[in-house]
């Protein structure tokens, strides 16, 4: 009898924590948005930040953020789907393939922070650019990279071992047999891992504090020369993003604000993991249901 | 081994139009071997070959010649190594890491399996079908035409070419070419197989491999598949693996006995399964065992 | 001797397109090999410059409880005593991990053992989500929440070590969650239809089979949970209250190696003392860092002996 009722009581006491952890992220979101929907406006969204009086926009860091976003998985993407590719298609079991999958997981577990420090050294002090969009991207890609190179490797490895026999016994080279047979059977898997990585990047800050700065240059909205320093696609000016403005305001606390504001970006930020999060499921979805439909 | 390099007389390998020559040629050579018994000549052998997979001893010093224009049935229990020795034809062993081969595949007199051979070449000369049909993630269109793409062929022309006649030469052409830009992957098993037979065709191979390319299929579609390799024996030298007994002796003109990965016999097809020479042989071929 | 076709070599195109394929596929794995050897040697050479360029004595360094970097020498000074952060640090870990530990754990169990159709379809998502939030959103919530809660409740300011703590606990437990809920997934379906034929609940067979087969799993998943509150830098800053000195209570505003750097890297000189002792601080943290990698290994190699 007793052993039945301390299982009732366990089964309870699970369901406690999963109703725990259910709460904790409505009451996060419900919480953030709440906070954070009635500051949005389309002249917050768009206008310059102030550096010590109220009615702060976020304009300029939207702009960085998503232009951030772009330059580091330009980078991203193509060295960590090579990566995968090399781990699933050449790799041969022994020291080497040990050693680069240890420094995968090394990196993967290394603090942002550090990545950040290193990313001062080299992309700010030793190449002599200073804080650049530039800096900060290389900085996330090598922070991402793990993660892009685990989910490229993963769905390429789930790409059937027939499809590159089939290939390659037509006399095809192994690299035109991974590039057009193996690649696009995989791409769902790699866009979902691509999705899931820019996720990342877009909210993180303490690997761009030491790189992209924390300041953005009065910008130009209508110069759209890369190379001008007031254009917003001038890859090498300083930018500030999102999530880092929202570290900043808090700690500097100069602005009157600063609760507001932030509240105003968390939203945003927020907003966007969760449609990185939906769309991911629902390309995710498509495919597989695309798959395996095909394969009836 | 240099002389047997020169002796053979180079073959153009890369030339597409290579269709209407061979076919003249063959067709002289279909008359010659009207006769499977008869010794024609030889497309492909092996000598003392051995497989290994890491430390598995996978073939053991199997010598076997393949005739121009002959089905050849390669058949034994699971496991005797008949499908490994088929891969290792055209060099698909070298995708797996651990295995390792010695001994000579000679084709045009040249042994394939040294490691200076183009097995980009080999492999369009020696075409592989599987158990499985693998079509690409593809349409049908792209899957005949992506193998002789790489092998040069550029112009739209061309190409459309050797798809309508790949897929008339695997009878599938009537049942496909109203919708050759729709994916491979809405065909049946048995439409599927002959596409990738079609696929393999696309190449102008000379020796088809085929690893019980029925088995997974139903009755029908394997009745349509053995017609179909009937039809093509007239232009290509055929080596099937079946575990189907009643097939192998249906379709081929001679048949190899595999067992533990040895050679065991090897005949033509009627002496096999009338009145074999070893034991073994008619034990298997008379279902007592496998 | 003319070539033979089936040696005369690849045609070029083709042949170099192939060859350079695989060139760019190695290319990338180098940049991540290089990353993190250039990882390693630039913050080891920054790192322990403070100690071989500037003569800080090691242990005055490491055992320190006085941080005052500005203190001139006819002061007594600079003071480089880090300590305090590292205690701050280890503490905030530590209980992080001790609150998000067996919530993880239960939460995994829940989605695997207790309601594994639903449950799963459910949580999955939810742990997703919480794993993606960003850490400054984290760091804002428990800013305007989580400190003037206590604050209000607890008494002092609020900033300090047990906000941190509360911030940390929130973040990891996605970690916690999702890693458990693998090594669950990983036992065999027969261990436990055994337990039940012998007529055990579910309690018993989760008791007593379950969390000994994914025990080892489990210490990953906490170990993992631990490297990332140990590495977390804006979220903590953003509500431990930065203190210096050696902290007695959990509600004292205190700081951590990482708060540390965040907060002073930006303030020192490339070169000077005090910017050295932060990249000595930085390497601290690496080594930590690598110390977790390793233990994650060890056990993971420990696991397998013993499912063995």
């Amino acid at each position: 009898m007793t052993a039945k009722i301390v299982d009732r009581v366990m089964t309870a006491v699970f369901y406690l924590i999963a109703a725990l952890l259910v709460v904790l992220l409505v009451g996060l979101l419900g919480y953030i948005l709440a906070r954070g929907l009635p500051k949005l406006s389309w002249t917050f969204l768009t206008s310059p930040p102030q550096s010590l009086s109220a009615g702060s926009g976020i304009g300029p860091q939207l702009f960085n953020s998503i232009y951030m976003l772009f330059l580091t998985m330009l980078f991203t993407v193509p060295i960590g789907v090579g990566g995968g590719i090399y781990l699933a298609e050449y790799a041969r079991p022994g020291r080497l393939t040990d050693t680069i999958r240890a420094a995968i997981e090394v990196l993967s577990s290394l603090p942002s922070i550090v990545v950040g420090l290193f990313g001062l050294i080299v992309f700010v002090y030793y190449t002599g650019w200073g804080y650049t969009l530039m800096g900060g991207a290389l900085a996330l890609m090598l922070f991402n990279l793990p993660l892009m190179v685990r989910t490229s490797e993963e769905a390429i490895r789930a790409v059937p071992h027939e499809q590159r026999e089939a290939s390659l016994a037509l006399g095809v080279s192994r690299w035109r047999t991974i590039t057009d047979v193996v690649l696009p059977s995989a791409l769902p898997g790699i866009v979902t891992g691509a999705i899931l990585t820019a996720g990342r990047a877009f909210g993180e800050a303490a690997a761009l504090i030491f790189t992209a700065g924390m300041s953005t240059p009065r910008l130009d909205f209508h110069d759209w020369n890369p190379l001008s320093p007031t254009s917003p696609f001038n890859p090498f000016r300083p930018g500030e993003t999102l999530a880092v403005n929202i570290w900043k305001v808090n700690s500097e606390g100069l602005i009157p604000d600063a609760k507001e504001v932030s509240a105003g970006a968390s939203a945003v930020l927020v907003i966007a993991v969760l449609l990185f999060n939906l769309m991911a499921r629902f390309l995710a979805r498509v495919f597989y249901r695309r798959m395996t439909a095909a394969k009836l | 081994m240099t002389d047997s390099l020169t002796s053979a007389p180079p073959r153009p390998v890369w030339v597409v139009d290579r269709w209407s020559e061979t076919r003249a040629l063959e067709e002289a050579e279909d008359r010659a071997v009207s006769q499977p018994a008869a010794e024609g000549a030889v497309a492909i052998e092996t000598r003392s070959l051995n497989v290994y997979y890491g430390d598995v001893h996978a073939i053991k010093d199997v010598s076997l010649k393949f005739y121009r224009h002959e089905i050849t049935a390669l058949i034994g229990p699971s496991g005797c190594g008949k499908s490994t020795y088929l891969r290792s034809l055209n060099r698909m062993n070298d995708t797996i890491p651990t295995a390792r081969t010695t001994g000579q595949i000679l084709l045009d007199g040249v042994d394939v399996g040294r490691p200076d051979v183009d097995v980009w070449a080999l492999r369009k000369r020696v075409g592989m079908v599987w158990q499985r049909p693998n079509p690409f993630n593809k349409s049908i269109y792209e899957n005949v035409a992506f193998a002789p793409r790489f092998h040069g062929v550029r112009k739209k022309k061309d190409l459309d070419e050797i798809v309508e006649r790949s897929l008339r030469a695997a009878a599938l052409w009537d049942e496909v070419k109203d919708r050759l830009h729709e994916s491979a992957l809405g065909l049946s098993g048995g439409q599927q197989q002959r596409l990738v037979i079609a696929r393999a065709l696309a190449v102008e191979p000379e020796i088809l491999l085929l690893d019980e390319p029925a088995s997974s299929l139903d009755p029908v579609s394997t009745a349509k598949i053995e017609e179909l390799l009937f039809e093509l024996k007239k232009r290509y030298t055929i080596i099937i693996v079946t575990h189907n007994m009643q097939q192998a002796a249906r379709i081929s003109d001679r048949t190899a006995f595999f067992l533990n990965g040895e050679l065991i016999e090897y005949a033509d097809t009627k002496t096999i399964f009338t009145r074999p020479s070893r034991k073994e042989t008619e034990d298997y071929v008379s279902g007592r065992f496998g | 001797m003319e070539a033979h076709p089936l040696i005369a070599g690849r045609r070029t195109r083709e042949g170099f397109r192939d060859r350079l394929g695989y060139a760019a596929t190695l290319l990338s794995v180098a940049v991540i090999l290089v990353a993190v050897a250039a990882i390693y040697l630039f913050v080891f050479s920054r790192g322990l410059a403070t100690f071989f360029v500037n003569h800080v004595n090691v242990l005055d360094f490491l055992f320190g409880t006085e941080w005052r970097p500005t203190l001139t020498e006819s002061e007594g000074g600079p003071k480089f005593g880090v300590l305090p952060f590292i205690v701050g640090s280890f503490i905030v870990t530590f209980f992080s991990a001790l609150i998000a530990g067996p919530i993880g754990i239960g939460a995994a169990i829940f989605m695997t053992e207790i309601a594994p159709s639903w449950g799963r379809k459910l949580m999955q998502p939810v742990i997703e989500i919480l794993v993606g939030i960003p850490s400054v959103v984290y760091g804002f919530t428990g800013l305007t929440l989580i400190v003037p809660f206590l604050r209000e409740h607890a008494g002092g300011l609020g900033f300090g070590l047990l906000a941190g703590i509360l911030v940390l606990a929130v973040m990891i437990l996605p970690t916690v969650t999702s890693i458990s809920v693998d090594a669950l997934s990983a036992v065999p379906p027969e261990i436990k239809a055994g337990s039940y034929a012998l007529g055990a609940t579910r309690w018993q067979t989760i008791w007593r089979i379950l969390m000994r087969a994914s025990a080892p799993g489990f210490v990953t998943a906490v170990i993992f949970g631990m490297a990332r509150a140990f590495g977390e830098a804006l979220a903590v800053q953003m509500v431990i209250g930065n203190g210096k000195n050696m902290p007695t209570s959990l509600l004292e505003p205190a700081s951590t190696i990482t708060t540390v750097i965040t907060m002073n890297m930006g303030n020192t000189v490339a070169g000077s003392v005090e910017n050295n002792v932060l990249w000595s601080l930085a390497l601290l943290l690496l080594l930590m860092s690598t110390v977790f990698i390793f233990a994650v290994r060890w056990v993971g190699r420990r696991g397998r002996l013993m499912s063995r």
